[in-house]
């Protein structure tokens, strides 16, 4: 269960935008039509897409209007999971996996870069404003530890020097590309073995 | 070790591509309209044959399973829900199958769903994996384009459709009722068995939910045979499985293997040894976090199938391997294990969402050597409470590995607790003085 705020400024109104209805339209196919009911998530993250990435309390009720349940449902949904925004976070929002695998990997050394770089305390808009970061738990990229997740994409196998380069790409808004950050294809065995792991963060 | 020839999934790491037509050239969709057509009792008895046991983490016979849906299709309509919401840490095997080989999964999904009746398959990709997910989806619209899904799908004549659902982040919604519900649009919260899903389960339909490893190998089974199948790996524990090495080794990676493989094969052979050698070893978490842990000398000749981790008090689990070696604060990783559970809870059942946030507090008090002798029995109360106390495995899966702990490194813990932080020294007070303020000059 995540404990989250609802952000203090809302928006008066929300309404989905045409190209967003389209989409609605496509996503209640999927369903059975008594079934309205489980568009719910899928119509949450197209609120939260369209609205810069958090989910206001306007679009929360505009989707129990639109699918007929109560709009303490929705709220309820939007609550339980993480990974809907409550309050505004940055352009490029940087989540770091803390869990175990990528914590004996070095995690805590990225979060501390975060902290630096970013600001002192997570979901908390970096001074330009378009970077805001948080903890998070296990992103299901263990075999790529240490490794973060921007926005969608997964930038894995990361140490210290390469954290900075990818952060600071972010603050000059010219993000660098995902992917692993040794060079390595995907998850399979490097040949090159450095000695005694040297080789993380 | 696994030969060659035996591998199933051969695109693990996209050396060959993804696409459909590397797929084809791969053996994927071959034959599939002429498996479909031996019929219902043919696919089960062969799954059955091949004692291929669910790959998600229980390790349930999947044949089995798939038999308990019923066999003519009622009032109500059947389902097939495909569990692709991998978050327990140390896992991260379906994500590859997403990404590099979904022409297996959708075969088998098709295979799968026609073997229990549904027309209509979910797969619950959670929130994360985003890219994967927009993948799989390319990966079934060019299924759809040469009329493998659709319409009388692969020639078959029977009609099937496959629709991605995404999670939102929550770990329990890998829990099947859990994901059920979530499908439904509520709070992910597990619902009481029985009723099974086979039975009662999305909109109350007969549902079969599956992993995704267990879907994908389901097409190579039938096209090499049961038996096949059946002769890779040990009695009870056949087949292949893909294990992820992940934690303190030196080339962390996927690899596919037979089941029964040793665990100090699999560390030295391909993920390049433990970091400071196999003697730095501490200990390995065997099958994702909710395992409780192995001590070195267990790790020394264990092999990894269900069995004989069962008999060694862990589990196989979903096979994420988690090393740790020496220079690893063993009690702050579990700690943080506990921080997650705590952070994952659904909340509700009592037990489990006071208990997870008891054990890990008392952890953290561990680490930071502010726990007291009493604190242990505590600790160890606390787990027996949750074990067996709630309405899904959570309570267990955040019980376990705390008590491995306990088990294998009681002693380490001990190392690190003191007495009773306050000293009661014997002062004679007179009465009628505030008790509190004393005790704080005596602490």
């Amino acid at each position: 269960m995540s404990l989250k705020k609802v952000h203090s400024n809302q928006p008066k109104d929300f309404k989905f935008t045409n190209e967003n209805l389209k989409k609605a339209e496509e996503i209640l196919k999927r369903y059975p039509e008594k079934n309205k009911k489980s568009a719910v998530m899928p119509f949450l993250y197209l609120a939260q897409k369209q609205n810069s990435n958090w989910i206001p309390l306007a679009a929360m009720k505009y989707i129990a209007k639109f699918l007929s349940m109560p709009y303490i449902s929705v709220y309820e949904v939007a609550t339980f999971y993480s990974m809907y925004n409550l309050s505004p976070v940055g352009k490029y929002f940087i989540q770091v996996c803390t869990t175990t695998p990528c914590l004996i990997r070095g995690a805590d050394k990225i979060v501390k870069l975060c902290k630096e770089k970013i600001s002192p305390n997570e979901n908390e808009l970096s001074q330009k404003g378009n970077c805001s970061w948080m903890e998070v738990e296990c992103l299901g990229a263990c075999v790529s530890a240490p490794m973060i997740q921007i926005n969608e994409d997964y930038y894995e196998d990361l140490d210290e020097k390469n954290t900075v380069e990818i952060l600071n790409s972010l603050i000059k808004d010219k993000p660098l590309k995902p992917g692993s950050y040794r060079g390595r294809k995907n998850t399979a065995p490097e040949k090159k073995q450095s000695i005694n792991g040297e080789n993380h963060a | 070790m696994l030969k060659l020839e035996n591998r199933i999934f051969k695109n693990l790491y996209n050396e060959y591509g993804w696409e459909i037509e590397n797929a084809i050239k791969r053996d994927d969709w071959k034959d599939t309209k002429n498996l479909i057509s031996k019929g219902r009792e043919w696919i089960i008895n062969e799954v059955k044959t091949s004692e291929l046991r669910g790959r998600g983490g229980a390790g349930f016979s999947t044949g089995l399973k798939w038999s308990f849906a019923p066999k003519e299709v009622g009032s109500r309509p059947h389902y097939l829900v495909i569990n692709a919401d991998e978050s327990e840490p140390g896992t991260c095997k379906d994500r590859d199958i997403l990404r590099f080989e979904p022409q297996k999964l959708i075969e088998g999904c098709l295979i799968a769903g026609f073997a229990v009746n549904a027309h209509v398959c979910y797969i619950y990709i959670r929130g994360e994996y985003f890219n994967e997910g927009k993948r799989l989806q390319e990966a079934i619209n060019q299924a759809y384009k040469k009329n493998y899904l659709g319409k009388n799908a692969c020639d078959s004549g029977w009609d099937f459709d496959i629709f991605i659902h995404y999670g939102a982040g929550a770990y329990i919604c890998g829990e099947e009722t859990a994901l059920l519900e979530s499908i439904e649009g509520n709070k992910g919260q597990p619902r009481l068995k029985p009723p099974f899903p086979a039975l009662v389960g999305l909109y109350g339909c007969p549902t079969i939910v599956n992993n995704v490893e267990t879907i994908a190998v389901v097409p190579t089974i039938l096209r090499r045979s049961g038996k096949w199948f059946a002769s890779i790996g040990k009695s009870k524990n056949t087949g292949t499985k893909i294990f992820c090495i992940s934690g303190n080794v030196n080339t962390p990676c996927n690899v596919e293997e037979e089941m029964g493989v040793p665990l100090k094969d699999l560390i030295e052979k391909h993920a390049g040894g433990v970091i400071g050698g196999w003697d730095n070893l501490q200990a390995v978490i065997p099958g994702g976090s909710s395992m409780p842990l192995l001590s070195k000398e267990i790790c020394d000749t264990i092999t990894m199938d269900f069995d004989s981790l069962i008999e060694n008090k862990s589990g196989l689990g979903t096979a994420g391997i988690v090393v740790i070696n020496k220079d690893q604060d063993i009690v702050a990783c579990m700690a943080r294990i506990a921080r997650f559970y705590k952070h994952e809870s659904c909340g509700q059942c009592t037990p489990c969402r006071e208990g997870a946030g008891w054990m890990w507090r008392i952890l953290d008090r561990v680490v930071k050597r502010k726990a007291t002798f009493n604190d242990i029995n505590l600790l160890s109360d606390v787990t027996k409470q949750i074990e067996g106390h709630t309405i899904c495995a959570f309570g267990e899966g955040s019980a376990w590995p705390v008590q491995g702990l306990l088990r294998h490194f009681r002693k380490e813990i001990e190392s690190r607790c003191r007495d009773e932080p306050l000293i009661k020294k014997k002062i004679n007070n007179p009465y009628l003085v505030d008790q509190h303020l004393l005790e704080n000059k005596n602490a």
